[in-house]
């Protein structure tokens, strides 16, 4: 079988501890976040540079296995769920700060290095890397350029894809190349950012290092109902403000938050709303005034401001404990990832309500309210029958719902084998034919993370040749052709 | 299978016959068709797939010349009537816009509602499909990114016809493989962009340019701390004419834009404030009164005969680590002769060749020059194309042919006109 014959060979490429072939080792690694999908590894192994990684995928290519990269494996959407019949490539190991690089605001990291890592690395000299999220302690920075990871701040910051400069890649027939912004071709290195694995494997990152703001203030209004925090969300945009960061959270979500840390926001909020403003001191002082007018003007009955690490933490500590929170009050949950534009969030809010009537479902909402995505928590209790089924249905219709509201099935956990099926409600065939065609070119044969992003593989097949004439460059020899 | 012209006529689509000053970098096309929707453009895809047509799409024409001339081209597609009304979603700060739309026209209708789309234009008349097909930016790259970072969705038509589509109209959105930034900066080798969607930016309250004469010894101290500026300006630009002085201009943009200004020109250390940019802001190096005056197609005069050699002059594009920036334009050949304007913070430079120069020589020159530097060169525009390497050096060319043979099998999407001759 040709597993134990790339282990055989491996003994060449990989120390011996790097390959894990015990049954009870591999078991470690069979899911990532997504925890209701679980496959074992055929194979694993912990390669410690770019050349092994290569190796191993060109193994795989010559006996037809499939891989599958994966760094902390803290995905939600199953992105990293092995292949029982393939090789996972676990990234772990691949923890070095390669090169810090101030004067040109740049990092190259390997992709096990944890995000939180790279700040931490240059935090007191004043920068730090933007996307945040909320795993950011321990998720790999691989693994955000798999997934184009965003976080709370992405409203101002925007996503991974945004602060990526350059890739080394091991492509998925084996190859190592560099992909750089600042070659002249293809963008190539954006269509990789949040290709999920599919396109290969990153291998070394270079990441753009933010300077650290002048100020930073949070603020925390409650209000009694949700409708009126989402009119102070679209006041504090129409004002023509982009704060850092502008949170949500339901009563429910709150009462669980309370419930798991504590947090201590107001009594009686139906809703609750973070607002973080940054930037140099002066600016944030105006915006922090028009921000607060405007959330008394819309009803919020308690303001409350942080201007210090501390208190900052206090404010989210309630909002970064919301999904793990849910636990309290509820035996299982589903976390949902979905975008609407933020002008149907109320519209969209009304609809997830009336889904939760109907089916006798409790949803918490929390919510990034300034790019209008969604973080709902189906809740339902697992022992009770057919409620998992229904907790589904609901959490699935909550995607329809974005979807014709003009939205988006993931903002930032991925499609992964989570959401594969409902690519096509978002996109037509053609849509995702063409996005195939993309794969094909890097990995026809299909080998890299199958089974992620597309509902259905496309036949790659062979590219057909017609090809007319000499161009004079060719004649001239100044290029060549393919 | 009638011909070719048959096929184009029965797509119903205003097709007419080419003119010299239709010509593509020299090469004249048979055919000009002016599609008003996408389906049109599809229509005229599948006819040209049918009759293996080679296709070039063009918009406002402004860089029509950069790239390499085609190998062939039957059929230029103008864009100029893809110019449905654009859906300016303001409270969601996002526009959807059809590709033939000016990026004046789209300017002018986000400010009715106090937005921008954060990119800046160089050339007047360029269109959406245009700017993004060349990726064209400004001095505020340095804080906003550029278009590949304010696109959110896009519509494309392929060679065989087909219609796809990727991203949407929310910001945060990582469903599927992201066809906007393949297709921003392609010229036109990978299908015609018919649609764009873009995230919008706040018009801010202010605006004030800090604006210096620099020596050269201290571009690079200045760039330095500029950048590390928690004044945190949009835009670092440097202005150096041929044989004048180097001039910093920096931006800062917001309600406490006054403030800022002081900080930013307490940095420097001299310069003025002011309300309005510099002249020669946001435009191409090399002309005379701030204006790229080398350009074609804006003031329509260099495209009357059609001809490549009515282009006065040469651009090219350097791409430098920011901090390499002041050295490596102490390393150019000729400087005294050579214009330069561009992002110096962001490393992205424009020179305006000395003219009448023997442009391969000089870029020869010009690479081995900076090259110790970490920067690279682009020729964006020549005289003489086929004379030098334009494009140069990239590190995925077999990758980036893979993308080129699935998109465009048959090789008739602007064939030859992009790197290593994709």
């Amino acid at each position: 079988m040709s597993l134990r014959e790339i282990t055989e060979r491996l003994a060449g490429v990989l120390d011996r501890d790097a390959v894990i072939t015990d049954p009870v080792r591999l078991r470690t690694y069979e899911c990532d976040g997504l925890t209701y999908h679980r496959a074992t590894p055929g194979l694993a192994v912990l390669p410690d540079t770019a050349e092994q990684i290569a190796a191993v995928v060109r193994l795989c290519n010559e006996y037809g296995v499939p891989f599958v990269a994966r760094g902390s494996g803290t995905g939600l959407s199953g992105g990293a769920l092995p292949r029982t019949d393939g090789v996972l490539i676990v990234t772990s190991r691949m923890r070095r700060i390669l090169e810090i690089d101030l004067p040109n605001r740049r990092a190259v990291v390997e992709p096990g290095v944890t995000n939180l890592a790279i700040t931490e690395a240059v935090r007191d000299r004043g920068y730090y890397y933007a996307p945040d999220p909320s795993s950011q302690q321990v998720c790999s920075i691989g693994g955000n350029v798999a997934e184009n990871s965003g976080g709370a701040h992405c409203l101002k910051y925007g996503f991974t894809v945004n602060h990526v400069e350059a890739l080394q890649v091991v492509t998925p027939d084996g190859d190592i190349v560099e992909l750089d912004a600042r070659d002249p071709g293809y963008d190539l290195l954006g269509a990789f950012v949040g290709s999920e694995g599919t396109l290969g494997i990153a291998t070394r990152i270079t990441v753009r290092l933010t300077r650290a703001p002048q100020a930073v203030t949070t603020l925390l209004a409650a209000f009694p109902d949700i409708e009126t925090g989402g009119v102070a969300v679209s006041r504090i945009i129409a004002a023509g403000i982009v704060p850092a960061a502008i949170e949500m959270m339901d009563a429910l979500s709150i009462e669980a938050a309370e419930a798991a840390v504590r947090c201590g926001y107001p009594e009686g909020a139906g809703s609750v709303l973070i607002v973080e403003l940054d930037g140099p001191e002066e600016e944030v002082r105006h915006q922090f005034g028009r921000v607060t007018a405007i959330c008394s003007e819309s009803g919020a009955f308690e303001v409350r401001t942080a201007d210090d690490p501390a208190e900052r933490a206090a404010i989210w500590r309630g909002r970064k404990s919301a999904f793990a929170a849910v636990g309290r009050i509820s035996p299982a949950y589903i976390v949902q990832d979905g975008v609407v534009p933020r002008t149907a969030l109320p519209r969209v809010l009304a609809g997830i309500d009336a889904l939760s009537r109907e089916h006798g479902i409790r949803v918490a909402n929390v919510f990034h309210a300034g790019d209008g995505n969604l973080h709902p928590l189906v809740l339902f209790d697992d022992a009770e029958p057919g409620a998992g089924e229904r907790a589904e249905t609901v959490s699935g219709r909550i995607l329809d719902l974005c979807i014709e509201n003009g939205g988006s099935i993931t903002g930032e956990h991925g499609v992964g084998v989570d959401k594969s099926r409902y690519m096509p409600r978002m996109f037509s065939d053609d849509d995702l034919d063409t996005m195939q065609l993309v794969r094909c070119a890097f990995d026809p044969r299909g080998l890299s993370n199958p089974g992620k992003v597309f509902p259905t593989p496309r036949l790659c097949g062979e590219v057909p040749g017609v090809r007319k004439g000499v161009h004079p460059l060719v004649a001239s020899g100044q290029a060549e052709q393919f | 299978m009638g011909t070719a012209a048959d096929a184009l006529e029965k797509t119903g689509v205003t097709v007419r016959d080419a003119g010299d000053d239709d010509a593509v970098a020299g090469v004249r096309p048979r055919w000009v068709a002016l599609p008003e929707s996408a389906e049109e453009v599809a229509a005229l895809m599948r006819a040209s797939a049918e009759q293996d047509l080679a296709v070039v799409p063009v918009g406002g024409g402004t860089k029509l010349h950069w790239g390499l001339p085609p190998e062939r081209c039957d059929l230029l597609i103008d864009t100029c009537c893809l110019t449905a009304p654009a859906e300016h979603a303001a409270g969601d700060m996002v526009v959807r816009v059809a590709a033939g739309t000016t990026m004046e026209e789209l300017a002018a209708l986000l400010a009715r509602n106090g937005q921008e789309l954060a990119l800046d234009v160089p050339l007047e008349g360029a269109t959406v499909g245009g700017t993004l097909a060349t990726a064209t930016a400004g001095p505020r790259r340095f804080r906003y990114g550029t278009a590949r970072d304010l696109l959110i969705g896009i519509t494309v038509v392929l060679a065989d016809g087909t219609v796809a589509r990727s991203g949407g109209k929310v910001v945060k959105n990582v469903a599927g493989y992201d066809l906007g930034k393949l297709f921003t900066g392609s010229y036109g080798t990978l299908g015609v962009i018919a649609e764009a969607t873009f995230r919008l930016h706040p018009i801010p309250a202010a605006r004030r340019w800090v604006t210096a004469a620099v020596a050269p010894g201290r571009l690079a101290a200045h760039s330095l701390a500029l950048a590390a500026s928690q004044a945190e300006p949009s835009a670092i630009e440097l202005d150096w004419p041929a044989g004048g002085p180097a001039t910093l201009s920096v931006l800062v943009e917001g309600a406490a834009a006054d403030g800022r200004a002081r900080t930013v020109l307490d940095l420097i250390g001299e310069g003025r404030i002011e309300d309005e940019p510099p002249p020669w802001w946001g435009r191409l190096p090399g002309g005379e009164g701030g204006e790229g005056d080398w350009s074609d197609g804006s003031d329509g005069s260099d495209r009357s005969d059609g001809s490549y050699e009515s282009v006065a002059e040469a651009l090219v594009e350097l791409r430098v680590p920011p901090s390499r920036a002041a050295d490596a334009l102490a390393a150019l050949p000729r400087p005294a002769e050579t214009s330069v304007r561009g992002a110096l913070a962001s490393g992205v430079l424009l020179l305006a060749p000395p003219p009448g120069a023997a442009l391969p020589a000089y870029v020869t020159a010009l690479r081995a020059a900076v090259r110790e530097h970490g920067a690279r060169a682009v020729v964006l525009a020549a005289p003489d194309p086929a004379a030098l390497d334009m494009w140069g050096e990239t590190g995925a060319l077999p990758l980036l042919r893979r993308v080129k043979e699935r998109f465009d099998p048959g090789r008739r999407m602007s064939p030859g006109r992009f790197v290593g001759g994709i």
